[in-house]
Protein backbone atom coordinates (compact mmCIF):
# COMPACT_ATOMS: atom_id res chain seq x y z
CA UNK A 1 0.00 0.00 0.00
CA UNK A 2 1.40 3.36 -1.01
CA UNK A 3 1.08 6.93 1.09
CA UNK A 4 -1.78 7.61 -0.90
CA UNK A 5 -4.18 4.83 0.50
CA UNK A 6 -3.03 5.58 3.74
CA UNK A 7 -4.49 7.94 6.55
CA UNK A 8 -2.21 11.27 6.70
CA UNK A 9 -2.15 12.82 10.44
CA UNK A 10 0.22 15.33 12.07
CA UNK A 11 1.31 14.02 15.37
CA UNK A 12 3.95 17.07 16.98
CA UNK A 13 4.58 19.16 13.90
CA UNK A 14 5.52 15.38 11.92
CA UNK A 15 3.22 14.54 9.76
CA UNK A 16 2.33 10.68 9.51
CA UNK A 17 1.03 7.83 7.86
CA UNK A 18 -1.23 5.30 9.30
CA UNK A 19 -3.48 1.79 8.27
CA UNK A 20 -7.25 2.17 8.40
CA UNK A 21 -7.85 0.68 11.68
CA UNK A 22 -4.98 1.73 13.51
CA UNK A 23 -5.40 3.65 17.41
CA UNK A 24 -3.12 6.86 17.43
CA UNK A 25 -1.32 5.24 20.14
CA UNK A 26 -0.31 2.16 17.20
CA UNK A 27 0.01 4.42 14.62
CA UNK A 28 2.19 6.78 16.46
CA UNK A 29 4.45 4.08 17.18
CA UNK A 30 4.96 2.83 13.90
CA UNK A 31 5.70 6.46 12.83
CA UNK A 32 8.62 6.54 15.71
CA UNK A 33 6.52 8.65 18.01
CA UNK A 34 6.58 7.41 21.50
CA UNK A 35 3.44 8.01 23.41
CA UNK A 36 3.57 7.10 26.98
CA UNK A 37 1.64 4.56 28.53
CA UNK A 38 1.48 1.40 31.11
CA UNK A 39 -1.93 -0.59 30.85
CA UNK A 40 -1.56 -0.86 26.49
CA UNK A 41 -0.19 -4.31 25.57
CA UNK A 42 -0.02 -5.68 22.40
CA UNK A 43 -2.62 -8.57 21.87
CA UNK A 44 -5.09 -7.75 24.15
CA UNK A 45 -7.94 -5.10 23.82
CA UNK A 46 -6.53 -1.56 25.44
CA UNK A 47 -8.66 -1.18 28.51
CA UNK A 48 -8.05 2.67 28.69
CA UNK A 49 -7.35 2.30 32.44
CA UNK A 50 -4.02 3.53 33.43
CA UNK A 51 -4.99 7.41 30.87
CA UNK A 52 -1.24 8.11 30.66
CA UNK A 53 -1.32 8.08 26.72
CA UNK A 54 -3.70 11.08 26.91
CA UNK A 55 -3.06 13.39 23.94
CA UNK A 56 -4.98 16.12 22.43
CA UNK A 57 -6.66 16.50 19.26
CA UNK A 58 -8.67 20.06 18.67
CA UNK A 59 -8.00 21.10 22.26
CA UNK A 60 -9.88 17.59 23.72
CA UNK A 61 -7.96 15.22 25.02
CA UNK A 62 -8.49 11.58 23.96
CA UNK A 63 -6.72 8.40 25.18
CA UNK A 64 -4.42 6.83 22.07
CA UNK A 65 -4.89 3.32 22.74
CA UNK A 66 -8.16 3.22 22.08
CA UNK A 67 -8.91 6.12 19.72
CA UNK A 68 -9.04 5.17 15.90
CA UNK A 69 -6.78 7.46 14.29
CA UNK A 70 -8.63 10.06 11.91
CA UNK A 71 -7.75 11.77 8.16
CA UNK A 72 -6.06 15.30 9.11
CA UNK A 73 -6.07 14.56 12.57
CA UNK A 74 -3.62 17.22 14.11
CA UNK A 75 -2.67 15.54 17.63
CA UNK A 76 -0.43 17.32 20.17
CA UNK A 77 1.45 14.60 22.61
CA UNK A 78 4.78 15.34 23.60
CA UNK A 79 4.13 19.04 25.11
CA UNK A 80 4.67 20.22 28.68
CA UNK A 81 0.81 20.32 29.62
CA UNK A 82 0.29 16.67 28.86
CA UNK A 83 3.54 15.53 30.02
CA UNK A 84 3.07 17.19 33.00
CA UNK A 85 -0.36 15.46 33.37
CA UNK A 86 1.25 12.04 32.80
CA UNK A 87 3.61 12.87 35.30
CA UNK A 88 1.21 13.54 37.78
CA UNK A 89 -0.24 10.48 37.20
CA UNK A 90 2.51 8.37 37.78
CA UNK A 91 2.97 10.26 41.03
CA UNK A 92 -0.34 9.25 42.30
CA UNK A 93 0.09 5.24 41.38
CA UNK A 94 3.44 6.22 42.78
CA UNK A 95 1.74 7.05 46.59
CA UNK A 96 -1.28 4.70 46.46
CA UNK A 97 1.06 1.53 46.29
CA UNK A 98 3.80 0.37 48.29
CA UNK A 99 6.66 1.31 46.13
CA UNK A 100 10.10 0.30 47.64
CA UNK A 101 11.98 0.32 44.43
CA UNK A 102 15.56 -0.22 45.99
CA UNK A 103 13.70 -3.86 47.35
CA UNK A 104 11.90 -4.67 44.15
CA UNK A 105 13.73 -7.29 42.00
CA UNK A 106 11.31 -5.62 39.31
CA UNK A 107 13.26 -2.69 39.81
CA UNK A 108 15.40 -1.71 36.25
CA UNK A 109 12.84 -3.46 34.45
CA UNK A 110 9.50 -1.46 35.47
CA UNK A 111 7.77 0.41 33.30
CA UNK A 112 5.97 2.72 36.17
CA UNK A 113 9.27 4.04 37.06
CA UNK A 114 10.65 3.65 34.23
CA UNK A 115 8.22 6.50 33.49
CA UNK A 116 8.92 7.94 36.34
CA UNK A 117 12.79 8.85 35.07
CA UNK A 118 11.60 9.76 31.51
CA UNK A 119 9.44 12.52 33.46
CA UNK A 120 12.23 12.98 36.18
CA UNK A 121 9.56 12.53 39.02
CA UNK A 122 11.65 13.15 42.26
CA UNK A 123 9.06 13.10 44.83
CA UNK A 124 5.32 12.46 44.38
CA UNK A 125 3.32 15.75 44.93
CA UNK A 126 0.79 13.74 46.86
CA UNK A 127 1.06 11.95 50.58
CA UNK A 128 2.45 8.66 50.64
CA UNK A 129 -0.60 6.09 51.51
CA UNK A 130 1.17 3.12 52.63
CA UNK A 131 -1.64 0.75 51.96
CA UNK A 132 -2.22 -2.93 53.43
CA UNK A 133 -3.32 -4.84 50.46
CA UNK A 134 -1.71 -7.67 51.26
CA UNK A 135 0.69 -10.57 49.28
CA UNK A 136 -0.17 -13.83 48.05
CA UNK A 137 2.69 -16.32 47.90
CA UNK A 138 0.67 -19.63 47.84
CA UNK A 139 1.58 -20.52 43.92
CA UNK A 140 4.62 -22.61 43.73
CA UNK A 141 6.55 -19.99 40.67
CA UNK A 142 4.61 -16.97 41.33
CA UNK A 143 4.16 -14.07 44.15
CA UNK A 144 1.52 -11.88 43.44
CA UNK A 145 2.35 -8.35 45.28
CA UNK A 146 -1.30 -6.63 45.17
CA UNK A 147 0.41 -3.52 46.95
CA UNK A 148 2.18 -2.77 43.44
CA UNK A 149 -0.32 -3.43 41.38
CA UNK A 150 -1.34 -0.56 39.17
CA UNK A 151 -4.50 -1.99 38.42
CA UNK A 152 -3.84 -2.05 34.38
CA UNK A 153 -5.32 -5.24 33.94
CA UNK A 154 -2.89 -6.43 31.62
CA UNK A 155 -2.59 -9.78 33.77
CA UNK A 156 -6.04 -9.92 32.80
CA UNK A 157 -6.35 -10.22 29.53
CA UNK A 158 -3.23 -12.01 29.08
CA UNK A 159 -2.35 -14.41 31.32
CA UNK A 160 -4.29 -17.87 31.14
CA UNK A 161 -3.95 -21.75 31.89
CA UNK A 162 -6.01 -23.68 29.99
CA UNK A 163 -8.32 -20.94 28.22
CA UNK A 164 -9.09 -19.55 31.88
CA UNK A 165 -8.26 -16.13 33.14
CA UNK A 166 -5.80 -16.73 36.36
CA UNK A 167 -6.40 -13.09 37.23
CA UNK A 168 -9.85 -11.14 37.93
CA UNK A 169 -11.02 -8.08 39.17
CA UNK A 170 -12.78 -8.01 42.34
CA UNK A 171 -15.09 -5.73 44.43
CA UNK A 172 -16.57 -7.91 47.38
CA UNK A 173 -19.36 -5.83 49.01
CA UNK A 174 -18.00 -2.49 48.78
CA UNK A 175 -14.43 -2.90 48.74
CA UNK A 176 -12.26 -1.42 47.01
CA UNK A 177 -11.65 -2.91 43.26
CA UNK A 178 -8.58 -4.96 42.78
CA UNK A 179 -7.13 -7.84 41.23
CA UNK A 180 -7.12 -10.91 42.70
CA UNK A 181 -5.04 -14.19 41.65
CA UNK A 182 -6.94 -17.54 41.11
CA UNK A 183 -4.60 -19.56 43.89
CA UNK A 184 -5.77 -23.03 41.91
CA UNK A 185 -5.14 -21.87 38.24
CA UNK A 186 -1.53 -20.12 39.28
CA UNK A 187 -0.23 -23.35 41.01
CA UNK A 188 -0.95 -24.85 37.65
CA UNK A 189 0.87 -22.68 35.76
CA UNK A 190 4.96 -23.99 34.44
CA UNK A 191 7.78 -22.19 35.67
CA UNK A 192 7.73 -20.64 32.01
CA UNK A 193 4.31 -19.39 31.99
CA UNK A 194 5.04 -17.87 35.44
CA UNK A 195 8.12 -15.81 33.62
CA UNK A 196 6.02 -14.42 30.81
CA UNK A 197 3.37 -13.69 33.62
CA UNK A 198 5.86 -11.74 35.10
CA UNK A 199 6.61 -9.58 32.05
CA UNK A 200 3.31 -9.43 30.71
CA UNK A 201 2.78 -7.00 34.55
CA UNK A 202 4.25 -3.81 34.00
CA UNK A 203 5.35 -3.21 37.96
CA UNK A 204 6.76 -6.05 40.24
CA UNK A 205 2.97 -7.02 41.26
CA UNK A 206 3.51 -10.50 39.87
CA UNK A 207 7.11 -11.43 40.37
CA UNK A 208 8.62 -15.21 39.23
CA UNK A 209 9.78 -16.59 42.64
CA UNK A 210 13.33 -17.55 42.83
CA UNK A 211 14.43 -14.93 40.00
CA UNK A 212 16.08 -12.54 42.56
CA UNK A 213 17.76 -9.73 40.96
CA UNK A 214 18.48 -11.43 37.11
CA UNK A 215 20.46 -8.66 36.07
CA UNK A 216 23.04 -6.39 37.58
CA UNK A 217 22.41 -2.70 37.88
CA UNK A 218 23.68 -0.59 34.79
CA UNK A 219 22.27 -3.71 32.33
CA UNK A 220 18.99 -3.48 33.29
CA UNK A 221 16.37 -2.90 30.62
CA UNK A 222 16.00 1.68 31.74
CA UNK A 223 19.16 1.69 33.43
CA UNK A 224 20.95 3.79 30.25
CA UNK A 225 17.97 4.74 27.58
CA UNK A 226 14.54 5.65 28.24
CA UNK A 227 11.36 4.01 28.21
CA UNK A 228 9.87 4.89 24.42
CA UNK A 229 13.50 5.58 22.76
CA UNK A 230 13.70 2.50 21.29
CA UNK A 231 10.36 4.04 19.28
CA UNK A 232 11.61 6.98 18.80
CA UNK A 233 15.18 5.68 17.33
CA UNK A 234 13.39 3.91 14.56
CA UNK B 1 32.13 36.89 50.17
CA UNK B 2 32.32 33.77 52.41
CA UNK B 3 31.63 30.09 51.77
CA UNK B 4 28.22 28.93 51.39
CA UNK B 5 27.77 26.48 54.82
CA UNK B 6 26.43 22.86 54.37
CA UNK B 7 25.33 20.50 57.30
CA UNK B 8 23.84 16.76 56.98
CA UNK B 9 22.30 14.82 59.12
CA UNK B 10 21.38 10.54 59.18
CA UNK B 11 17.75 10.01 60.32
CA UNK B 12 16.71 6.63 59.70
CA UNK B 13 19.04 5.84 57.04
CA UNK B 14 21.81 3.81 56.52
CA UNK B 15 24.46 6.11 55.92
CA UNK B 16 25.03 4.91 52.51
CA UNK B 17 23.39 8.29 51.34
CA UNK B 18 26.84 9.88 52.92
CA UNK B 19 28.80 7.59 51.41
CA UNK B 20 27.58 8.33 48.33
CA UNK B 21 28.45 11.66 48.83
CA UNK B 22 31.96 10.93 49.66
CA UNK B 23 31.87 8.65 46.45
CA UNK B 24 32.37 11.64 44.79
CA UNK B 25 36.34 11.13 44.92
CA UNK B 26 38.52 13.74 44.09
CA UNK B 27 35.78 15.63 43.84
CA UNK B 28 35.69 16.75 47.55
CA UNK B 29 38.93 18.51 47.58
CA UNK B 30 36.73 21.09 44.98
CA UNK B 31 34.10 20.86 47.27
CA UNK B 32 36.03 21.97 50.61
CA UNK B 33 37.16 24.93 48.28
CA UNK B 34 33.51 25.85 47.31
CA UNK B 35 31.62 25.67 51.02
CA UNK B 36 32.51 24.77 54.76
CA UNK B 37 31.01 22.06 56.62
CA UNK B 38 28.95 22.74 59.95
CA UNK B 39 27.20 20.11 62.09
CA UNK B 40 27.80 16.55 59.93
CA UNK B 41 28.68 13.17 60.82
CA UNK B 42 31.82 13.46 58.35
CA UNK B 43 33.53 15.74 60.19
CA UNK B 44 31.99 14.84 63.48
CA UNK B 45 30.54 18.65 64.69
CA UNK B 46 27.86 17.83 66.78
CA UNK B 47 25.78 20.94 67.45
CA UNK B 48 24.89 23.92 65.02
CA UNK B 49 27.36 26.79 65.61
CA UNK B 50 26.19 29.07 62.94
CA UNK B 51 23.44 29.62 60.73
CA UNK B 52 23.88 27.01 57.55
CA UNK B 53 22.68 27.94 53.63
CA UNK B 54 22.48 23.99 52.73
CA UNK B 55 21.49 20.82 54.98
CA UNK B 56 21.17 17.55 53.26
CA UNK B 57 19.28 15.05 55.38
CA UNK B 58 19.62 11.42 55.04
CA UNK B 59 16.55 8.79 56.17
CA UNK B 60 12.73 9.62 57.37
CA UNK B 61 11.72 9.77 60.50
CA UNK B 62 11.16 6.52 62.61
CA UNK B 63 11.36 8.18 65.94
CA UNK B 64 11.05 11.66 68.40
CA UNK B 65 14.71 12.14 68.19
CA UNK B 66 14.60 11.99 64.29
CA UNK B 67 11.78 14.45 64.27
CA UNK B 68 13.89 16.47 66.60
CA UNK B 69 16.96 16.46 64.43
CA UNK B 70 14.94 17.66 61.33
CA UNK B 71 13.14 20.58 63.03
CA UNK B 72 16.70 21.74 64.06
CA UNK B 73 18.09 21.64 60.48
CA UNK B 74 14.73 22.89 59.48
CA UNK B 75 15.19 26.15 61.34
CA UNK B 76 19.25 26.16 61.44
CA UNK B 77 19.41 25.60 57.35
CA UNK B 78 18.02 28.06 54.40
CA UNK B 79 17.56 24.99 52.52
CA UNK B 80 16.59 21.66 52.80
CA UNK B 81 17.55 18.56 50.93
CA UNK B 82 16.30 14.91 50.79
CA UNK B 83 18.81 13.07 50.14
CA UNK B 84 18.19 9.56 48.89
CA UNK B 85 14.69 7.15 49.05
CA UNK B 86 14.37 7.03 52.92
CA UNK B 87 13.97 10.63 53.14
CA UNK B 88 12.18 10.79 50.17
CA UNK B 89 9.29 8.05 51.01
CA UNK B 90 10.55 6.53 54.28
CA UNK B 91 12.76 3.95 52.50
CA UNK B 92 13.29 0.46 53.55
CA UNK B 93 12.22 0.89 57.15
CA UNK B 94 8.73 2.05 55.68
CA UNK B 95 8.55 -1.61 55.33
CA UNK B 96 7.49 -1.72 59.27
CA UNK B 97 4.95 0.45 58.04
CA UNK B 98 1.80 -1.96 57.72
CA UNK B 99 3.19 -3.89 61.08
CA UNK B 100 1.81 -2.85 64.30
CA UNK B 101 4.52 -0.93 65.68
CA UNK B 102 4.07 -4.10 69.16
CA UNK B 103 4.61 -6.93 66.43
CA UNK B 104 7.53 -4.92 65.27
CA UNK B 105 9.13 -4.79 68.44
CA UNK B 106 8.68 -8.36 69.87
CA UNK B 107 9.92 -9.54 66.94
CA UNK B 108 12.97 -8.11 66.96
CA UNK B 109 13.65 -8.30 70.75
CA UNK B 110 11.77 -11.57 72.14
CA UNK B 111 10.17 -13.76 69.12
CA UNK B 112 12.89 -13.23 66.37
CA UNK B 113 14.90 -16.59 65.30
CA UNK B 114 17.68 -14.55 66.20
CA UNK B 115 17.44 -13.43 69.70
CA UNK B 116 19.22 -15.54 72.39
CA UNK B 117 20.26 -13.45 75.70
CA UNK B 118 16.55 -11.52 76.38
CA UNK B 119 15.73 -14.07 78.76
CA UNK B 120 13.62 -11.73 80.38
CA UNK B 121 11.87 -10.67 77.55
CA UNK B 122 12.42 -6.99 77.92
CA UNK B 123 11.42 -4.84 75.29
CA UNK B 124 13.66 -1.81 75.61
CA UNK B 125 11.81 0.99 77.95
CA UNK B 126 14.69 3.07 78.84
CA UNK B 127 13.56 6.88 79.50
CA UNK B 128 16.27 7.82 77.83
CA UNK B 129 15.55 6.03 74.65
CA UNK B 130 13.41 8.01 71.97
CA UNK B 131 9.93 6.95 71.12
CA UNK B 132 9.40 4.77 67.94
CA UNK B 133 6.72 6.28 65.82
CA UNK B 134 3.56 4.84 64.93
CA UNK B 135 5.15 4.62 61.06
CA UNK B 136 7.86 6.10 59.06
CA UNK B 137 7.22 9.19 57.53
CA UNK B 138 9.20 10.96 54.90
CA UNK B 139 11.02 14.03 56.09
CA UNK B 140 8.21 16.25 53.37
CA UNK B 141 5.30 15.26 55.77
CA UNK B 142 7.28 16.93 58.94
CA UNK B 143 8.63 19.79 57.49
CA UNK B 144 9.12 21.67 54.72
CA UNK B 145 11.65 20.31 52.31
CA UNK B 146 12.93 22.81 49.15
CA UNK B 147 14.53 19.68 47.11
CA UNK B 148 14.51 16.47 46.29
CA UNK B 149 17.31 13.86 45.33
CA UNK B 150 16.00 9.83 44.52
CA UNK B 151 18.36 6.81 44.46
CA UNK B 152 19.31 4.36 47.07
CA UNK B 153 21.65 6.14 47.57
CA UNK B 154 21.54 8.93 45.35
CA UNK B 155 24.68 8.49 42.39
CA UNK B 156 27.74 10.89 43.38
CA UNK B 157 27.40 12.42 40.34
CA UNK B 158 23.70 13.49 41.29
CA UNK B 159 24.33 14.91 44.67
CA UNK B 160 27.39 16.47 43.08
CA UNK B 161 25.81 18.13 40.20
CA UNK B 162 22.77 19.33 42.34
CA UNK B 163 25.35 20.71 45.26
CA UNK B 164 27.36 22.92 42.42
CA UNK B 165 23.92 24.09 41.05
CA UNK B 166 23.22 25.07 44.52
CA UNK B 167 26.03 26.61 45.63
CA UNK B 168 26.85 28.35 42.00
CA UNK B 169 23.33 29.35 41.13
CA UNK B 170 23.86 27.57 37.68
CA UNK B 171 21.34 25.36 36.39
CA UNK B 172 21.26 22.03 37.79
CA UNK B 173 22.72 19.32 35.20
CA UNK B 174 20.29 16.15 35.08
CA UNK B 175 21.00 14.08 32.46
CA UNK B 176 19.13 10.13 32.15
CA UNK B 177 21.46 8.20 34.31
CA UNK B 178 21.39 10.03 37.29
CA UNK B 179 18.23 9.95 38.30
CA UNK B 180 17.76 6.33 40.06
CA UNK B 181 15.48 5.37 43.00
CA UNK B 182 17.86 2.12 43.79
S1 LIG C 1 6.94 -2.11 40.95
FE1 LIG C 1 8.30 -0.66 39.91
S2 LIG C 1 7.86 1.29 40.91
FE2 LIG C 1 7.03 -0.33 42.22
S3 LIG C 1 8.67 -0.81 43.68
FE3 LIG C 1 8.92 -2.21 41.96
S4 LIG C 1 10.37 -1.15 40.62
FE4 LIG C 1 9.59 0.39 42.01
S1 LIG D 1 -0.96 -7.43 38.69
FE1 LIG D 1 0.37 -6.33 37.24
S2 LIG D 1 -0.55 -6.77 35.23
FE2 LIG D 1 -2.09 -7.28 36.77
S3 LIG D 1 -3.35 -5.44 36.96
FE3 LIG D 1 -1.78 -5.35 38.55
S4 LIG D 1 -0.12 -4.17 37.64
FE4 LIG D 1 -1.43 -4.84 35.95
Amino acid sequence: MDNTEKIKFVIDDKVCYAEPGQTILEAAKSNGVYIPSLCYIEGVKPPGSCRICNVRVNNRNLIACTTPVAEGMIIDNDIPELNELRKAIVEMLFVSGNHFCPGCEKSGNCELQALAYRFQMMVPRFPYEFPEKGVNATSKYIFHDRNRCIMCKRCIGKVMKDEKHVFAYNSRGGEHLHVVMDEELASQLTEEEATEAMDICPVGAILKKERGYYSPIGHRKYDKESIGSDIEKK
Amino acid sequence: MSKPVIATATLAGCFGCHMSLLDIDERILELIELVEFNKSPINDIKTFTKQCDIGLIEGGCSNSENIEVLKDFRKNCKILVSLGECAIMGGLPAMRNGIPIRECLEEAYITGPTVRMNTKKILPNDDELPMMLDKVYPCHEIVKIDYFLPGCPPTADLIWNALLALVTGDELKLPYEVVKFD
